[in-house]
């Protein structure tokens, strides 16, 4: 990464009274309410060169009239993995969902707010969802191949964004390599992709996120349905992934965040007095931090609780 | 590999316009279809309702209730169609209702899986049983080997038959729909009553049957309006359609609201012209459509209410 | 006898009682009994019919069959007459209705599943096309009549079998469309998801994967609705089939869609309408072809259905 590329990714924070314009420190990379000085860290300094892919400011969610998400502002940091934790129904897959424009698919969905992709705003009418999700790719909770053969199933999305018919085999080969799949199947390409295990059809899904290539990966707890050996080799591919793409992730399971993610948001849920659970950004910081040191006690009391 | 796009623009962020252009299209194609089906219903009630008023507007009021129906002499009497729709169709849910009830319960509370599997599929068939049929079979069966048993004087063309012939015909319906409605009743209702030590047959007759009663009437509504609405097994069992007296007996032939349409239908050649009798055609329709839509909205109001219940 | 019992007396007095009494449940059984009859009852006339056709139209299937299926209408003597017109019509027809009602069923279910869930005219349009369900045949009869056959007249060419195709596509669209909104709503959700996740346009989600996944479903419910045309002939009749044909007794016109038409029911209709006995036979060798024709398809049909029910 060159240093005139980080320069350029200023220019947005320097516009945003709310944010320092340098990235000194992690405190102002990620901008957050009550954000103090205590999340200024050694580990600040290598990453004072980083590009912000998504910057989030003020971001509420609704389904209809009923609030599930509010005001969250936060950054998201080029080729890191960034992690989401949180009790259920604290809107962390909603914020996920968020980021390639998914939740329009929900009847009644409305995000207000700004969500900024290197520099453009997400949510106006000139920019198309379809490009979107092109550039920002999805795995989901469970594996959900389509019911195709193996190659088929990653060469649909190049397909779609124009490749040539030689170009596909390149393309399937290379995605399912950087999946860490090709010596499995490489043999049964054109076989169904429901022959495959659960574990194999979660890189699947993973091989054909990246087929498109993408810039950024959202993973809506990808390894919730696997067992802990899959669990086990997707953590190693997520890791190996952060080279090339941003990744997101949402996780139920808090060792996992702590094993794979660079930052961590924890989210909390917050019922109203009519008993509409609307949830909220609670601590957002490096992920040694927050579990090591974290700011907010409810973040403690959640991670202590589950993980101590 | 990834775009090491720092900063990208609105414009990066479209879809080819050729794409966006096919999605925004085919839209327009569905909701098109989506009109389309509209535009029938409207097509008929616009067919219907004109028809009917051209008919009203221009027929003698007290031909409406003289001796009985007689289009080409000018007498429409809508008394002598309604008992005789209403006879036959009440015939026939005497055949259709405990038949159906019966298949239903044995289907969705006695029959082993393996049963039910060969059988819900079987009823689908019959449901298929092109009603010609069973107007032959009326004719050359239902009346000639059973019926005369019974009845030393029974018309040819009879209304008993068409009835029994009509109610074999609604039986796969309202079996289908009891049986949806007896499978909606929740198994922990059945596992209470079982756990107080009620046998079998106590629990689907005391519970079963009551929390099922909204759908069982349903079934009912709808079948019977099914059987209104049925022409081809009416107009050759019972005949009577082009022109019948009024009369209550059920070995005797009466046309029907349907019957009377066939019967005016195979003459629209003839009657094509500007004549009351060509347009009684549009006011039976306008008659049947009004009565067979209210049951089935009655009907549906039921299943649905029955579908929240649960 | 005694209220206070010894232990081995509750046990004794335990196990008679939860004895399983031979001929107890009386009751029960009988009303099991009536059940199974029911049953019995309600599936079995098919049996009754099938064979009091086959043997009423004996004289026909045994013997003449060949003849029976391949000549013309005719109105000398029950003798010279076979179905040929009607099956040729009743396929023309089918055609028609086939032509007209399945892409217009099937597009308005992708409309209201994939695009207009629970909007207004979407509520509007399922109420219509539950409504449509319950209209009788015979008013879809004045229909195609009053609409297809003269309004249209410039189109259909009057009482021809296009006209009736479009009666019998109006009539069993809302089949179409029923079956075809199951088919769609069975497509899980995560099969759009990962097709959006990778940049697909809706109509590419829809034509590459939704559609796909549903298609032998929606199959089924379109065969099933040809099925249910097929047997159908009270509307035909107001649309001019039965009168169609009376005065030709020649095949070959019936190669034409714009032409007089017969179709199949309205064939046995009008042998049933003839009086003696001869007719009969007609009519009875005739049912027999329908019914299975029809039981023919509608087994396709629904074999169709569950050899490729999809588990997700």
């Amino acid at each position: 990464m060159t240093p005139e590329k980080a320069l350029m990714t200023q220019e947005p924070d320097a516009t945003a009274p709310e944010v320092m314009a340098t990235a000194e420190t992690v405190a102002s990379q990620h901008p957050r309410i009550d954000v103090s000085g205590a999340a200024a860290t050694p580990m600040a300094a290598n990453r004072a060169d980083t590009q912000t892919v998504f910057r989030c400011d003020d971001v509420h969610v609704y389904y209809g009239d009923f609030l599930a998400l509010r005001n969250v502002s936060l950054s998201i940091a080029v080729h890191e993995v960034t992690a989401f934790i949180g009790p259920s129904g604290c809107g962390k897959t909603t914020f996920l969902r968020c980021f390639n424009r998914m939740n329009e698919l929900i009847e009644g969905a409305r995000v207000e707010g700004s969500i900024n992709y290197h520099g453009v705003e997400l949510y106006q009418d000139e920019v198309d969802p379809v490009e979107v999700r092109r550039r920002v790719g999805m795995v989901f909770q469970k594996p959900n191949p389509f019911p195709k053969s193996i190659y088929d199933n990653i060469a649909y999305g190049p397909r779609l964004a124009g490749a040539k018919r030689s170009e596909l085999d390149d393309i399937v080969e290379r995605s399912l390599t950087r999946a860490a799949l090709w010596d499995e199947v490489r043999d049964r390409l054109k076989t169904s992709a429901y022959g495959l295990s659960g574990g194999q059809q979660q890189r699947l899904c993973i091989a054909r996120a990246i087929a498109v290539q993408p810039d950024v990966v959202l993973m809506d707890e990808p390894c919730s349905a696997l067992d802990p050996i899959a669990t086990g080799r997707i953590e190693e591919l997520i890791a190996e992934l952060k080279t090339d793409y941003t990744i997101i992730i949402v996780t139920h399971n808090m060792q996992q965040a702590a094993r794979i993610s660079d930052m961590t948001a924890f989210f909390s849920v917050q019922a109203n007095e009519m008993g509409q659970r609307t949830g909220e950004l609670v601590e957002y910081a490096p992920t040694s931090l927050i579990f090591t040191n974290p700011e907010d006690p409810r973040t403690e009391a959640y991670i202590t609780g589950r993980v101590g | 590999m990834s775009q090491d796009s720092s900063n990208l623009s609105a414009a990066d962020l479209r879809t080819s316009a050729g794409r966006r252009a096919w999605s925004a299209g085919a839209r327009w194609v569905f909701a098109l279809a989506a009109v389309a089906t509209v535009l029938v219903s409207a097509l008929i009630i616009w067919t219907v309702a004109s028809g009917a008023w051209t008919f009203i507007s221009q027929v003698p009021f007290d031909s409406l209730t003289e001796i009985g129906w007689f289009p080409r002499r000018g007498l429409f009497d809508l008394s002598t169609l309604l008992v005789n729709s209403v006879q036959i169709s009440v015939i026939a849910m005497l055949v259709a209702v405990p038949s159906g009830f019966g298949a239903a319960i044995y289907l969705s509370e006695y029959a082993h899986p393996r049963v039910r599997k060969v059988m819900k599929p079987a009823l689908e068939l019959l449901a298929s049983v092109p009603s010609v049929v069973l107007g032959v079979f009326a004719i050359s069966f239902i009346t000639p080997s059973i019926l005369t048993s019974f009845f030393h004087e029974i018309n040819f063309f009879n209304k008993l038959a068409a009835g029994i012939a009509v109610g074999l015909l609604v039986i796969p319906l309202i079996a289908s729909i009891s049986e949806d409605a007896l499978r909606a009743v929740p198994l922990a209702l059945r596992e209470a009553s079982s756990g107080l030590g009620a046998r079998k047959v106590t629990t689907s007759i005391r519970v079963v049957l009551p929390a099922a009663m909204s759908g069982l009437m349903a079934a009912v509504i709808v079948g019977f309006s099914r059987a209104i609405g049925e022409t081809m097994v009416v107009t050759i069992a019972s005949g009577g359609g082009d022109t019948s007296l009024f009369n209550l007996a059920l070995t005797e032939s009466g046309g029907t609201f349907t019957s009377a349409m066939a019967a005016l239908g195979l003459g629209t050649d003839q009657v094509a012209g500007n004549n009351l009798a060509f347009q009684s055609l549009y006011f039976l329709g306008a008659l049947l459509f009004v009565i067979t839509l209210v049951l089935n909205m009655l009907g549906d109001l039921i299943v649905r209410r029955l579908r929240n219940k649960y | 006898m005694t209220i206070l019992t010894t232990p081995a007396g509750i046990a004794t007095g335990a196990a008679d009682a939860l004895r399983k009494r031979p001929g107890a449940d009386v009751a029960g059984s009988a009303f099991k009994w009536l059940l199974i009859g029911a049953t019995v009852f309600a599936t079995g006339f098919l049996a009754v019919l099938l064979a009091v056709m086959i043997v009423d139209g004996w004289d026909v299937l045994s013997g003449n069959l060949w003849y029976f299926l391949t000549h013309g209408f005719s109105q000398r003597s029950a003798g010279e007459a076979g179905v040929w017109q009607g099956i040729i019509g009743s396929l023309q027809v089918a055609l028609v209705t086939g032509v007209f009602a399945v892409p217009t069923g099937v597009a308005t279910a992708i409309y209201l599943v994939e695009y207009a869930q629970g909007n207004r005219f979407a509520r509007i349009v399922e109420l219509n096309i539950r409504n449509l369900a319950g209209v009788p045949s015979i008013v879809y009869g004045l229909l195609g009549l009053a609409v297809f056959a003269q309004t249209l007249r410039g189109f259909s060419g009057g009482t021809t079998a296009i006209a009736g195709g479009m009666t019998l596509a109006a009539m069993v669209l809302p089949i179409v469309v029923i079956t075809s909104v199951e088919a769609l709503k069975a497509v899980p959700d995560s099969l759009r998801e990962a097709a959006y996740g990778v940049g697909a346009t809706k109509w590419e989600v829809l034509s590459r994967q939704v559609l796909p996944a549903a298609l032998s479903t929606i199959l089924t419910g379109t065969v099933l609705a040809l099925a249910r045309a097929l047997g159908e002939a009270a509307p035909l009749i107001l649309v001019g089939a039965a009168t169609g044909f009376m005065s030709f007794g020649d095949a070959n016109m019936f190669e034409t869609f714009t032409g007089p038409y017969t179709a199949l029911p309205v064939l046995i209709f009008n042998f049933a309408r003839q009086p003696g006995a001869d007719w009969g036979v007609n009519a009875a060798a005739a049912s027999v072809i329908i019914l299975v024709l029809v039981l023919a398809v509608n087994g396709l049909a629904i074999y169709l259905r569950n050899r490729f029910e999809r588990q997700w």
